[in-house]
Formats: structure tokens, sequence, C-alpha cells
């Protein structure tokens, strides 16, 4: 379904993502991992659409089609969806307003009438309960005065009301407790179809109890340095980044 | 003291010229303020940029014309008001019209409600109840700095007197529509007294609408007594055409431990200029001004507010918030001033704008001014536009663009109406304010008198 | 705790002025008063040309024009302008390339003040033009300098020496019209600094003025002159002190600054001038024009000043931001003690594209003091992506004294992001408790609070500043505790 290859990216003049190839197919977990500042980020939000610097190179296909052409809101009604590491506060919308928009613009693009008030509440509620988020954060404007987990929670919550067909997860276990980090990885289990792919960003092993990878990626400085199976995060979390670190210096070197 | 300007000149021939028939219409106390109220006009005049509190506001292009003053309301024109009926759907309030600033004799010119809560004409109130008259008339509005004030209180004839005994609880708020309707271009001025007695409880609505295409002109002052432990809401309403200009003056003086909030919602209108000055006169009383502006096209929206703590611990806030496009020019002026003994101040001041084009514009003075030590006082304002950040994540969750900034636009606006209790009327303005914010014409929407 | 306050509080407003001493330093002065001859005998005294004599009348006679601004928030008695000396010079003017020469009274005045016009100024790193009496004494390094292109002297040696580059630059970004004090400095101005610094040279020293009113009943009017060409570098301090005496003096200069392509100007003062006394008799009434113009691109001015001193300020230092990307920074703290005025701040005049300001200012105001931040962000049509950001804090010691905060944002395009934020509040109980629970005094307590409320800015300082600075800010306070 999507197929990076060769992707660069800088931002201020200064190469983030320094080549980057990577191929997902329908049904696929794929964890990536890596140290602060690697780009994880970067290629999550680039995914995404968010202008943030620029492509110097490289190709994004997504279902045949050229992404990096298409604009954000078209990538998400094409089913792509991210979760952010840190989501925006917006007041004054509310959390209802905000996903009836988004639900119907999803529905609109599939060619489906808009949900009827009644049938998105509805909908609204199966999905509160389906990732276990406290009703009345549904209620209050857009993450505005959430805690961090509950911010989290929410995003989690949106993946479910959207469906997404890919969804980019960035750093969605970092700040959570223990807790919090079960009830995300259940919503994920729980919207995990044999037909939908994931791609989990994270720091730590921890969320991998959870959500099971096909494969992992590290990345480091730009470039995907080793892909493995789910093993290799155990490894790392066992080790640590600096063996990886001085394995792509002597690589280098050689 | 300067030569008088031409402008100011105008509106000095007018007085001269009408006085006797204003004094022959109205009663002997109110009389009472002219002289003096025209000599202090004389002395100030129409408000020029020169004016460090119109610094942003050239109101000459409405004051520099010939209109026709009314100073006798026009009989026929009654069944125009008694025509009018407010459509935001389930309001239940008591509905009052004001045609061109004259109570309309067809309805009575004042009423008694239960528990001796009476609504109805100034004029006749003065002439009903002197003492209570006589007690606030003139007490609140009180400037050295504009004579636009003391031009109403010199020829001002009528307007709305409310008064809410102590102890009552009026539960159903009273609308006050003020509609301007004539064939020719007409200045008017209108004059309301509002007293709420200790323990009691009161919310006006007023509504501000132009029905008829003219060039118009208002110099409106209210004043407002709120008594001991009484709470006190306005809500303000303008909704009026491009070639109106609407100038309020609100004074609004509060005993301690009182609570009044005052909410300009400004939508449409040509020039509006509206001041309102919170006076803290009693210890522990807590005011909130809020303000929402959306300009368009030529318009010039000007929001002056001024705090005065004049008693110990008293809290005050005041949230202003801007949109503006095309040509549309803004400006907001805030102060906060703390007077020595006002120690245990908490003194708020947010002013937040939004530049939707290169040609609008903003000016925004929020300034504080503080003689108390034992206070905590802040204030921010910015002029900026919608937040990438959030842009992005509307859009990433299939948003279009222009949706998406209109959520945004909408959220911010509605940080200030969340503050109407009424509920019915936040969510009528929820409406307006989005349909204004999609462009669709929401003066017409809001008006019952069609009149194309 | 109230009566301890109470106690420290007489204890220490004794604390004097320090700076209070008065030269014997034989002065020659002028008739006292102001008309189109003293202009004249200014100009004559000075020889100098026809141009700059033209331009001091000009002056003058728009002078006579103007009223004195009455929007500050300050309370300025009446100014008998027939009652100032308008010229006071040091009798014994110093030939300006031998140290020797200087008055041995003169040179101990400025030891004094513990300003290195000698050897101490070559340990300290630090190039000194000293003016006293609005008349430039002695600056030194001149040579050394001068090896490197750089032109640091005093405004008169400038105009005889380059009159070109002072015609060219003077009066350009304080034009003579441009406001009451500052016509009236354009008229009568007697001395000042000059410096240029040439094309791609980083002045390897700090560059330092050193103002001192001495003489009575004469007003100071001196004027610097500050050119930064294309991607030079120069960082400027400027103190000022004046002796203890009962009646107000005027003290009205002007700063002018041209900072073109890529150069950059930090611009640091230490006002100390005498505050007057304690029940506000005396002290200096110091009415500051200066004015900065970023004109290259990528040009930057940054204005820092500790403001203690004087009876009554009145004072902006401002940016002109019309090269694009360019930058201007206003740091400022300002104190008010006993009945001292301070109307101070700065305008941020964005003309260029993708131009940057900030404005941090810290007023401090303690016994019946009054201190007004006063500041102007404006955003030009054309100055697409501007950015602004203003916090403006105050802190009150004491119930009698006053801080206000009146900010002017006038933004005229969309692209602009302006934003200011201020708050005032007095210094906590709590605080003070805390401090006093580990066993620190009040009145120090005060001071570290201060100190650490004011550190963003000194922080702008250069390090010799930043100490005399934070000294001086204790000293200003010491009495007021809140």
């Amino acid at each position: 379904m999507l197929v990076i290859d060769n992707l660069k990216v800088a931002i201020n003049g200064k190469n983030i993502l320094k080549g980057i190839s990577l191929k997902i197919r329908p049904g696929e977990i794929h964890a990536i991992m890596g140290p602060n500042g690697s780009g994880k980020s970067t290629l999550a939000a680039v995914l995404a659409g968010r202008e943030l610097g620029v492509v110097t190179g490289g190709t994004v296909t997504y279902y045949g089609k050229n992404l990096l052409e298409m604009a954000a809101e078209d990538r998400a009604k094409e089913g792509i969806f991210l979760g952010f590491q840190y989501p925006i506060e917006i007041p004054g919308v509310s959390m209802v307003n905000f996903m009836k928009t988004a639900v119907n613009e999803h529905r609109k693009h599939k060619g489906l009438d808009p949900l009827s008030a009644s049938d998105f509440l509805k909908l609204m509620r199966e999905k509160k309960e389906l990732v276990e988020i406290d009703s009345k954060l549904a209620n209050r404007s857009v993450n505005e005065g959430f805690s961090g987990g509950e911010k989290k929670k929410n995003e989690i919550f949106q993946m479910a009301m959207l469906e997404p067909k890919l969804a980019i997860l960035d750093e969605t276990d970092s700040g959570l407790d223990i807790d919090a980090l079960r009830i995300v990885a259940n919503g994920v289990n729980k919207i995990k179809r044999a037909d939908n792919s994931f791609i989990v960003i994270t720091h730590y092993q921890r969320l991998l109890d959870y959500i099971v990878p096909d494969v992992v990626h590290v990345l480091y400085d730009g470039r995907i340095v080793k892909t493995a199976g789910k093993e290799l995060a155990l490894e790392l979390e066992e080790k640590g980044y600096d063996w990886i670190k001085k394995e792509v210096e002597n690589n280098i070197l050689v | 003291m300067s030569a008088v300007s031409e402008v100011t000149a105008r509106y000095l021939n007018l007085y001269n010229d009408n006085i006797d028939r204003i004094n022959g219409i109205s009663s002997p106390y109110i009389n009472s303020f002219r002289q003096k109220a025209f000599e202090k006009f004389t002395e100030l005049g129409v408000p020029t940029r020169k004016n460090e509190d119109y610094k942003y506001t050239n109101l000459n292009v409405f004051f520099d014309h010939d209109y026709r003053s009314l100073f006798m309301p026009v009989e026929a024109d009654f069944a125009k008001a008694d025509e009018f009926r407010c459509d935001v759907a389930d309001l239940d309030a008591q509905g009052i019209v004001l045609l061109n600033g004259f109570y309309p004799t067809l309805n009575g010119k004042l009423h008694q409600f239960p528990n001796g809560v009476w609504i109805g004409s100034l004029n006749e109130a003065a002439v009903r109840f002197p003492d209570l008259v006589e007690k606030h008339y003139g007490k609140y509005a009180q400037t050295d700095k504009d004579g636009l004030v003391h031009l109403n209180t010199a020829m001002a004839s009528d307007g709305v007197f409310i008064y809410v005994p102590e102890g009552v609880v009026v539960a159903q708020p009273v609308q006050v529509v003020n509609l301007v309707h004539a064939e020719e271009d007409i200045f008017n001025q209108h004059r309301n007294l509002i007293i709420v007695e200790k323990n009691a409880e009161f919310t006006l609505i007023i509504c501000d609408h132009t029905l008829s295409p003219g060039k118009f002109l208002t110099n409106a002052v209210t004043e407002a007594y709120v008594g001991e432990n009484s709470h006190f809401d306005l809500i303000r309403v303008q909704n009026e055409h491009n070639t109106a200009c609407k100038i309020t003056h609100t004074f609004i003086h509060q005993e301690k431990n009182s609570v009044a909030s005052s909410n300009n919602l400004t939508l449409h209108g040509g020039l509006v200029r509206n001041s309102t000055y919170h006076n803290l006169g009693g210890e522990r009383a807590e005011s909130n001004s809020y303000g929402l502006f959306l300009g368009d096209k030529f318009q010039h929206i000007d929001n002056f507010v001024s705090v005065v703590h004049s008693s110990p611990n008293c809290t005050s806030n005041q949230l202003f918030k801007g949109v503006l496009d095309d040509v549309a020019t803004g400006a907001f002026n805030g102060r906060i001033l703390v007077r020595p003994d006002a120690q245990g101040t908490l003194a708020y001041q947010r002013n937040n704008n939004i530049l939707l084009t290169d040609d609008a514009k903003m000016d925004t003075k929020p300034q504080l001014e503080i003689y108390a030590d034992d206070v905590k006082c802040s204030h921010g304002a910015t002029i900026g536009q919608l937040d990438d950040e959030s842009l992005f994540y509307l859009q990433s969750r299939g948003i279009n663009k222009r949706e998406a900034r209109v959520m945004l636009m909408f959220g911010f606006a509605h940080e200030v109406i969340q503050n109407i209790k009424i509920e019915a009327l936040r969510e009528r303005m929820d409406n307006l304010v989005m349909q204004r914010l999609r462009g669709e014409l929401s003066r017409c929407a809001s008006c019952m008198v069609k009149c194309g | 705790m109230e009566k301890e306050q109470d106690s420290i509080l007489d204890e220490v407003t004794s604390g004097e002025y320090k700076y209070g001493f008065h030269s014997d330093i034989e002065t020659e002065k002028i008739q006292k008063g102001l008309n189109e001859d003293v202009v004249r005998i200014i100009s004559a005294k000075k020889n100098e040309p026809e141009w700059l004599l033209e331009f001091r009348l000009k002056a003058y006679r728009h002078w006579l024009t103007m009223k004195m601004p009455v929007w500050p928030n300050l309370r300025i008695p009446e100014i008998n302008y027939q009652e100032i000396i308008f010229y006071a010079a040091p009798k014994q003017r110093p030939a300006l390339n031998s140290i020797d020469d200087i008055d041995p009274e003169l040179k101990r005045t400025f030891d004094k003040l513990g300003i290195p016009l000698i050897e101490q100024a070559h340990l300290a790193g630090v190039a000194v033009d000293a003016v006293m009496d609005s008349v430039s004494v002695k600056t030194t390094f001149k040579e050394t300098l001068a090896e490197m292109g750089i032109i640091f002297c005093s405004f008169s040696d400038a105009v005889k020496e380059y009159p070109e580059l002072v015609r060219r630059y003077m009066g350009t970004v304080v034009p003579y019209t441009d406001n009451f004090f500052a016509t009236l400095n354009s008229a009568v101005f007697s001395d000042g600094s000059f410096c240029y610094i040439p094309k791609g040279v980083r002045c390897p020293m700090e560059l330092s003025t050193y103002f001192r009113i001495n003489a009575a009943n004469t007003g100071q009017f001196e004027r610097t002159l500050l050119i930064a060409d294309e991607e030079a570098y120069v960082s400027y301090l400027e103190g000022c002190t004046a002796p203890q005496r009962d009646e107000n003096q005027l003290h009205a200069a002007i700063v002018e600054i041209i900072a073109e392509k890529n150069a950059e100007v930090k611009y640091s003062t230490v006002q100390n001038w005498y505050p007057g006394n304690k029940e506000g008799k005396g002290g200096i009434f110091n009415f500051v024009t200066k004015r900065g113009i970023c004109r290259g691109e990528s040009s930057k001015i940054s204005w820092t000043q500790i403001e203690t001193g004087s009876a009554i300020t009145w004072k902006y230092p401002s940016c002109i931001l019309r090269g694009d990307n360019s930058i201007g920074e206003f740091y400022s703290v300002a104190v008010t003690n006993n009945h001292q005025q301070a109307d101070t701040g700065t305008k941020m005049i964005h003309i260029g594209k993708n131009t940057k300001s900030t404005i941090v200012s810290k007023g401090i105001s303690a016994g019946r003091g009054q201190n007004s931040y006063r500041g102007l962000v404006k955003v030009l049509k054309n100055a697409t992506n501007a950015r602004n950001y203003s916090q403006c804090d105050s802190l009150l010691l004491g119930d009698k004294c006053g801080a206000h905060t009146f900010p002017y944002l006038e933004v005229d395009n969309q692209s602009a992001i302006v934003e200011h934020e201020a708050t005032t509040s007095r210094i906590g109980e709590d605080q003070i408790f805390y401090c006093n629970q580990r066993g620190i005094s009040t009145e120090d307590a005060i001071g570290l609070i201060v100190n650490g409320y004011a550190r963003e800015v000194i922080n702008k300082l250069p390090m010799e500043f930043a100490v005399e600075a934070q000294k001086l800010l204790q000293i200003s306070l010491e009495g007021s505790v809140g």
C-alpha cells in the first residue's frame, strides 16, 4: 500500500531524512525506533502532509498515487491517520463538532451521505466504549485542558472514528503510565484488521509488548540502518542504541 | 481652549436651535443637566484622533454630515416597531422596542411587572419616580475626556428605565431592541438608566438593528447601578448595516459583593464604538467585560474599556476578540486603573485579534495603571493569524482547509460567546457567528422586518 | 514582620547617592538663558563650520514653535529655559593625545567615579570617552582603534576631522524637528561622542562614554552618533552620574545609531544621574531621544538600559527596522524609588520584510516612585512576516508607588505576529518568607528577588557593566521593603 523510495527531506537547509526506503503491505505493523533527533517525527509528519521542510529527493507512493502531491486533508480521506506526539489544543472547537465534520468529510469522499446527528452520536458512543475513553472528554473543546494521557487516548479514539487504512502513531506511548499505555494499545489492537496497517514510532520497547510488530526498523541520522523482526526491539531495549551507532560508523569507515 | 471645530459647531448649532423643544418634551430633572453638559461638550467637542481615547477612530466620516434629528416620536413609525419580532428561537424575554431612540407610546410608557419591577420610558420615570431618578441619573456617566457623553446628556430626551427592587430575582431577561428606521439620514441619541437594588438579579439584552438603508448616527448612553450582592448581566448584540454608525457609552457602577458582566457582540456595523466603563465601587465586587467583533468590507469597530478598581479585593476580567476581513479596521483601548486603596486587586485583560487579509488593520492599546501594591494584574494582546499547527491538525483528520479555517475562527470567537448564560441566545450567537464566518449575511437572518 | 520592615526601611533610606560630590574644576560658562545669540556663541566657541551653525539655528527657530509634550504619565515642574546655562566646559581643555595634560582634579573626579581613564582602561579593555558638562575631556585608545580604521572621538573633533561623515549622518535618524527636547538639543548641543566602525570591522573592545554633569545651573546637551558600516560590529556602553544639588538640572541628549547591511550594534546604558533626595528635591530631568535605524538588510540594533537615576526619566530608545531581516531589541530595567518618575519604553517600527523585534521591560517601583512603560510596535503594510514579542513586567515594593503599562500595537499586515504580555505584582510575602525561613534577611531577600527579576536584562550587559548594574539596583532599592 505504501512505498517509500529514497526519501530525502531538508528543514531550513539541513538534511533531516537522508534517503529512506520502506514498503508497507496491508495488514502489517511496522515499528520505527531510534534515538532522539534521528528523524522519526519528521518522517511521520511528512507522510501526513505537514509542510515542514522541503522534499529534496525520492518518492512516496500510496496505493499507486504520488502521496507527496496530495493535500493533508486528502491524504486523511484516503485513509492515512497521524496520531500526534503532541496533540494540539483547539479552544472553542468542541470534540463533537470536530469529529462530526471529519467523519462526514470522509463519508463524502467515499460517496456516502453524511451521518444524521443521532447516528453520529451512536457511533461516537460505540467508539468511546471501544477505546475506553471517558465520555466527558467528548463534550469538551478539542484537547483543551486534557492531561497528557487523555490527549493520547483522544488520538486513539479519533483513529477509531475515522477507521484509517494506514495509521502512523508518533510516540503515542511517551508520557503514559502503564494503565494508559494498556488502554491505548488495546484500542489499537481492536482497530487492527487484516487489511489495515500501522507505523508505530516509539522510543521504547514496552509499547511493543502490547502491539506486536511484524517488522522493526531502526532510524538513525536520517537513515534506516537496521531492519529485522520483533526481536530487534528487545535487543535495543537491552543494549541501547550505542551499538547501532558504532555499527553505522564502522560501516561508513568500511 | 482651542477654537471649536467645524464638526463640533454642527452639534452646538443643533443644540441651540432645538433646546427649547427638547426642554419642552422632557422632564425638568433631566433638563436640569443640559446646560452644564452643553458647556462641557463645547469644551471637549466631538472627539478627534488627537484624543488619546479615540486615537484609532475617525468619527468625522459620520459626524460631519447633515442628519435630521428627531426630538419627538413620530406616531406612524410605531406600527413598525410593533411589528418587530426577535427571531431568536426559544428566547424567553420581556421585549421592549425602541424606535429611533424613543419608547413607543403604543405600548404604554411605564409598566409595572411582578415584584415591583418597573420597565418603561426614562422620561416618564423621571416624573413618576423622581427620588429614584435623582439618586442615580447622571451620577455614573462621568468623563472628562469624551464630549459625546455630554452631548447625549445635553440633548437626549428619552430611553429605557428599568428598576429592580431589593431582593428581586428577575428570572426572565429583558430584551431592549433599538431599531433605526427612517427615510432620511438621521441622528439619534437615547439614554438608559438601569437600577438594580441590593440582593437582586437581572439580565438585560440590548439588540441594535437598522431597518432601512439610510446613513444613521446613534449616540447612546446607558447608566447602570448594581447594588450590594446583586448580579447584573448585560449582553449587547449589534447587527447594523454598513452605513450606520453606532456609538455606545455604558457606565456600570457596582457596590460591594456584586457581580456585573457586559458582553458586546458586534456582528455587523459601519462604524461601531463601544465604550464600557466599569467602576468597582464596593469591596469584593467582580466585573467581567467581554467583546467579540467581526469586521469586513470598510467596517471599523472600536472597543474602549475602562475598569476602575476603586475598592479593595475586587476582581475584574476583560476579554475582547476580533476577526477582521477585507479592509476592515479594528481598535481596542483597554484600561485597568487600580486606585491607591484598592489593595487585593485581581485584574486581567486580554485582547486577541486575527487579521484575515493584508488590508485589514488592527490597533490595540491595553493599558495598566496601578497605584496599589497588593495586586495581581496582567494583560496580553496578540495580533496574528490562525495557528498553522492547529490548521494542520484539523486537515490531518480530513477536514478541508477552508472548513478548518472556519472552525478555528469559530473556536476563537466561541471563547467570548460561551460567556452568555442564556442558552437560547448563546446558541443563536454561535449560529450567527458561524454564518458570518462563512460569509453568509447574518444581519438579515436575525431580522424579522424584511427590509429587502 | 511589618515592624521589622519599617525599621529596615528607616535604616537604609539614609543610604546616600554615592556619586553626589562635585569637583572644583574651573569651568568656562556662558551667560544663562537661551536666544539666537547663545546658539551662535556656542557654535563660535567650537569653531564650527557654517552648515552646522545653520543646522542649530534652524532647530532653534523650530523649537520656538514647539510646546513641551504633555502625553507622558509624568508630573514635570515648569522648566525656565532662561535660567539654564547652556554651555559649560572645563576650562583647561586637555590636549587629547596626552593623558598627562588632563587637569589633575578632573582625573581625580573620574577616578572617584571608578572610571578608568588611563592604565586601568587598558586592563579593562575598554576604550573610554569621558564627557564632563557636555564636553568631551578625554578619549582613550584613540590610536589603537585608529589602526583598524575605527573612529572614536568627541563629537567636536569629529566635526573638525570628519565633517563629511558627520554631515552625512547627523540628523538622519533623529531629525532636528523630531520632538521638543531633541530640537532643543539640536540647537544647543555642546559635545558628545562620535563613532564610526568601517566595513567588515569587529570592534575589538567595548567602547564607552561616561557622562558627568558637574557645574551648577547647567544643562547637559550631548549628542552621540554611532555608525556601523556593512558587516561591522560594536558594543557601546554609556554611564552617567551627577553631583547632588538641590535644583533640578536638565539633561536632553540625542543618540543616533545607523546600522548598515549585516552590521550589529549593541548599546548599553547604565543611567545613574542624581535622582534627587528622599523628599524629591533636586535631581536630573533626563529627557533623552535615542533611536537607531537598521538601514541595511540583516542588521541588528540592541538597546539595553539600566535606569536607576534621575528625578524624571523620559526616554524611548527605538529601532527603525528598515532593512529586510533586520532585528531590533530592547531590554530595560527601570527603578523608581522615593519621588522618582520614569516614563520609558521603546518604539519598534517594522518596515522591512521578515523583521523581528523583542521587548523585555522590567519596571520596579518603590517609595513614591511612579514607573510607566510606554511602547509602540508598529507593523507597516509591506512588512511581511514581522514578528514582535513584548514582555513588560512591573514589580511593586510598597503601597505608595505606582506601575503603569501603556503599550501601543499597530498592525497593518496580515502576516505579522505581534504578542504583548504584561504582569504587575508585588514581591510575594511567601517568597520573602521562604527566604526568611532559610535564614536570609528580608532586605537580602528583596535584593535576591529583585536581581532575579531583573536578571534577564542584566545578562544582556557586558560583564563589567553587569556587576555594576547589579550593585546599583541594590543601592537604588535600599530601604524599599514590600
